[in-house]
């Protein structure tokens, strides 16, 4: 058999298949998969894994069928030892696939410039944040890093500090992430919000929650012996019950939070001590 | 010296500059640097009154030990001698038996079985490791190994593999099998060539030390500054892998030299075998990486013992000058990691598929494409971390431009295989089964260097089964494929066959059982190294964990396939079992002493396999004969 049969035959499976599989991924699949749509951020980042599998799935299948091709095709039968077809090249080919690849990689980098553009996608962007809402719209919330808890402080509540958290659905938030020791990381996985806490850094990140649920709240970087217990649930509430739950909160923890430094963007602790 | 070794009686084989004396001078060395700490006394250390922790005595314990261990081992033997202005060869231990494997040789092929076997042991404890974590990982609460200790397993397991595996193919491999492959007798510095082995496995000794002094919680990547609160043992963790990396420097140098002046007459940079490209171009990312490593563990040990502030913030340090520095040592390194497979595959495919290389510059094009485009992407490992959010479209666009020169190593192999006559040798089997691993592993690797999709994943199990996926599936398949291959020429005996393809069947389906289900708790939310999980994930974590014990009785079949087949059958090996062309096949087996008794002279590449296709290619350029660069 000449070589352009065994090339028809590989791009009409490959098309078979590419056609079947790409729509049950990208439509059945993907707008399934976590984190889910809790919140813009996390819709963004559903989507971003959307059409990145969509545009896996053609080159996946083009693997499945090449080596399930080729390794059917081109195995040695039996035990007499044959040699193969010395072709050492063909810059037809290697251009194509340069081309197709470059072009991929291409809109991959626009694609991902264009998504991380609405708000920074949920991700920690320093004290200057370059993509988000306009300055001054988004309700400022403190998240406080240290061995082995987060903290949250509402320096538009008078900066009182509580070890739970909750959020009016709807609102843009800007989390202010902190740390009084090592590094931690904020994560609220069905949010879609993910921000370092560095000692001494205000790393900020937009999250807007849609919709009233549970969510749960992870320290995702290595930060000493019980990193694996620092984890916590937080709630997504409606704008008055968020108003009412600060209200009892000041009550509990206004006294305690009077000992407290000043609110800041971030702190300076006193220098590490040996231990953990 | 050696021409009287067989006229000496038993027990003076022990005595000398050997392994037991460097073993005696190691610890020697260890306590007299443990005794010279603490009489060193200052304001600025009077924290270890508190802690009871002397870093200042267990560094030096670790630099006088290994100091020790190398004038033991009989390095400073010829520098000695030639500044007392004596002649001396530069030559050790070349002639003799067993006792060349213990100690200072400058043959290169003991030296990579010294390595094969050196690195081995390491593979086989860090493995080990990997098995006590998913078997506390059944449950999603601790049972069976408390948190600090889970830590400095998931820590030692890490580094251990990090730091030893970078020499796992270059080490046994390239420093056996390079000179032979470019027609050269030896390696440019075969005193340095020992030296990185050794250099290793005083590495892994310190690393193991660390469980004597409560182990350390912070990963392989240690991260200021939960590295300067850290308990003592982390200060084995700077000792191993500042010591991995002057090793791994030294060894890109000897290769990088070697390389480029010991080839034979007409072996020519377009006739060099893929594997030798490979090497070259980790060599090259060895000495530019491994030095920023040396300088950055070298700060944090000023940290931790004399209160230098480098990356402690409080005292005006920056924990992301830390990040900074590691990563652009780290990222280069995970391709250190990968590109000795890419070689080891382009080299072995053209032997099974029986076909010339198809693409031969396409597939050197991508290994130094990988290799310079690796020094600009070291910043994705940081895109949550607040650092400078204006440049992460650049690290997106940088990362993601890697699948480019990857894409052409792969057209590479995928396209040697058409129309070849594919024999499903067991080493064929490995290099096929990284297609697979690779590509999962890749496309992976794009949804990470995705900034949005990243800030979902980050820190999470995805990218563990990421960067396993390349790892173990990119380097340890091709890393046994190479033994597989190459056996037959280190040891003069082949391993069993079916037994091979046990092995290979059992550790492919379980290493796929094991790692895809991990990208599935990554995104529903599991993070990394945590010791506890959400009940939620407990199914999926038992699934996980039983496919790693299968992994790990994949690594028994292997080990009972060795002693099997070299300790038992001791079946002879044919001359040149896979009708390879290369030029290390085309020597006899043992390979005498200095490898060639005159400099063979090349006259084409080694990938001269297959006929001549039946009718004249279609129009266009014809790809010039590989020989013609």
């Amino acid at each position: 058999m000449n070589e352009s049969n065994h090339m028809r035959r590989i791009v009409i499976a490959w098309l078979v298949l590419s056609v079947i599989a790409t729509p049950i991924v990208a439509f059945v699949i993907g707008p399934n998969l976590p984190p889910g749509e809790g919140s813009g951020a996390s819709a963004g980042q559903v989507f971003d894994n959307q059409i990145l599998l969509a545009i896996v799935t053609p080159i996946a299948a083009f693997m499945i069928v090449y080596f399930g091709y080729s390794l059917r095709t081109f195995r040695q039968d039996g035990e007499e030892a044959g040699e193969g077809v010395a072709i050492r090249g063909d810059s037809r080919v290697q251009t194509w696939w340069l081309a197709i690849t470059t072009v991929i990689v291409l809109f991959l980098a626009i694609f991902g410039t264009a998504e991380l553009a609405d708000a920074g996608s949920g991700g920690g962007q320093g004290p200057d944040p370059v993509y988000g809402p306009t300055k001054g719209t988004a309700l400022p919330i403190q998240v406080i890093g240290q061995q082995w808890e987060f903290t949250y402080r509402f320096p538009s509540f008078g900066g009182f500090e509580t070890p739970h958290l909750e959020l009016p659905a709807g609102r843009e938030i800007e989390f202010n992430v902190t740390s009084l020791d090592v590094i931690h990381s904020f994560w609220a996985p069905q949010l879609g919000v993910k921000a370092d806490a560095n000692p001494g850094v205000n790393n900020i990140a937009f999250v807007r929650p849609e919709e009233e649920r549970d969510f749960e709240i992870r320290c995702s970087e290595l930060c000493g012996l019980w990193h694996g217990y620092m984890f916590d649930t937080g709630k997504v509430v409606s704008n008055a019950a968020f108003l009412a739950w600060i209200h009892r909160q000041q009550k509990v923890f206004g006294p305690v939070s009077k000992r407290l430094p000043n609110y800041q963007t971030h702190y300076f602790p006193e220098p590490e001590r040996r231990g953990g | 010296m050696s021409e009287t070794t067989a006229a000496r009686p038993q027990w003076r084989r022990f005595v000398g500059f050997n392994l037991l004396s460097g073993v005696v001078l190691l610890i020697v060395g260890f306590y007299f640097g443990w005794w010279l700490g603490h009489q060193i006394h200052a304001e600025s250390l009077e924290f270890i009154e508190d802690t009871n922790q002397n870093d200042v005595a267990l560094m030096l314990g670790y630099l006088f030990a290994v100091i020790g261990f190398l004038i033991g081992l009989g390095f400073a033997n010829y520098p000695l001698a030639r500044m007392l202005g004596k002649e001396r060869s530069h030559h050790a231990n070349e002639e003799g038996g067993r006792e060349r494997y213990f100690g200072l040789c400058t043959d290169h092929k003991v030296v990579g079985i010294q390595y094969l076997f050196g690195i081995g042991l390491f593979f086989f404890i860090a493995g080990m490791n990997a098995m006590l974590i998913r078997a506390e990982l059944l449950r999603p609460s601790p049972q069976l190994i408390p948190a600090g200790s889970y830590l400095t397993l998931v820590s030692l397991h890490g580094t251990m593999m990090m730091g030893m595996m970078t020499s796992g193919v270059l080490g046994p491999f390239a420093n056996y099998f390079v000179p032979l492959m470019i027609g050269a007798r030896r390696m440019a510095f075969p005193r340095v060539e020992s030296l990185t082995f050794w250099l290793l496995m005083a590495a892994g000794v310190i690393l193991m030390s660390t469980i004597f002094f409560g182990g350390f919680p912070t990963g392989w990547t240690g991260y200021a500054p939960l590295n300067v609160q850290a308990n003592w043992g982390y200060d084995s963790y700077i000792f191993f892998f500042a010591l991995v990396g002057l090793s791994m420097t030294l060894l890109g140098l000897n290769l990088i030299a070697t390389i480029i002046t010991m080839r034979a007459p007409g072996l020519s940079w377009g006739r060099l075998p893929m594997f030798c490209w490979g090497a070259f171009s980790t060599s090259i990312l060895m000495v530019l990486a491994a030095p920023v490593l040396i300088a950055v563990l070298l700060m944090v040990g000023f940290d931790r013992a004399v209160q230098t502030s480098f990356f402690i913030p409080s005292a005006g340090g920056s924990n992301y000058l830390f990040e900074n520095l590691f990563w652009f040592f780290g990222h280069p390194e995970v391709y250190v990691l990968a590109l000795p497979g890419f070689g080891i595959l382009l080299e072995l495919v053209p032997v099974f598929a029986r076909k010339p290389l198809w693409g031969y510059r396409v597939g050197v094009a991508g290994m130094l494409g990988v290799m310079l485009l690796s020094f600009f992407v070291w910043q994705h490992h940081l895109f949550v971390s607040g650092i400078n959010a204006s440049l992460r479209p650049f690290y997106m666009f940088s990362t993601e431009a890697i699948s480019i020169p990857t894409g052409l190593v792969f057209l590479c192999g995928m396209a040697t295989l058409w129309r070849g006559r594919i024999r499903f040798t067991v080493p064929m089997l490995f290099c096929l089964a990284w297609f697979l691993n690779f590509f999962i592993g890749g496309a992976s690797g794009v949804f990470l260097s995705d900034v949005p999709s990243d800030v979902a994943t980050h820190g999470s199990f995805f990218v563990m089964a990421h960067f396993h996926y390349t790892i173990m599936g990119g380097l340890v398949f091709t890393f046994f494929a190479a033994i597989y291959y190459w056996v037959p020429k280190m040891f003069g005996m082949e391993l069993n066959e079916k037994l091979g393809k046990v092995h290979f069947w059992m550790m492919f389906i379980a290493f796929n059982s094991t790692f895809a289900p991990l990208f599935a708790l990554g995104l529903m939310g599991m993070p990394r190294r945590v010791v506890t999980y959400a009940a939620r994930f407990q199914p999926l974590n038992i699934w996980v964990s039983v496919s790693a014990f299968v992994i790990g009785a994949s690594m028994l079949v292997f080990l009972a396939n060795v002693v099997y087949s070299l300790v038992f059958v001791r079946k002879r090996a044919a001359a040149n079992p896979w009708d390879s062309k290369s030029l290390e096949w085309q020597t006899p087996t043992p390979v005498p002493a200095y490898n060639f008794e005159r400099p063979p002279v090349i006259d084409a590449d080694p990938y001269d396999y297959g006929t001549p296709p039946a009718r004249p290619r279609p129009a266009g350029p014809a790809e010039a004969p590989a020989g013609a660069g």
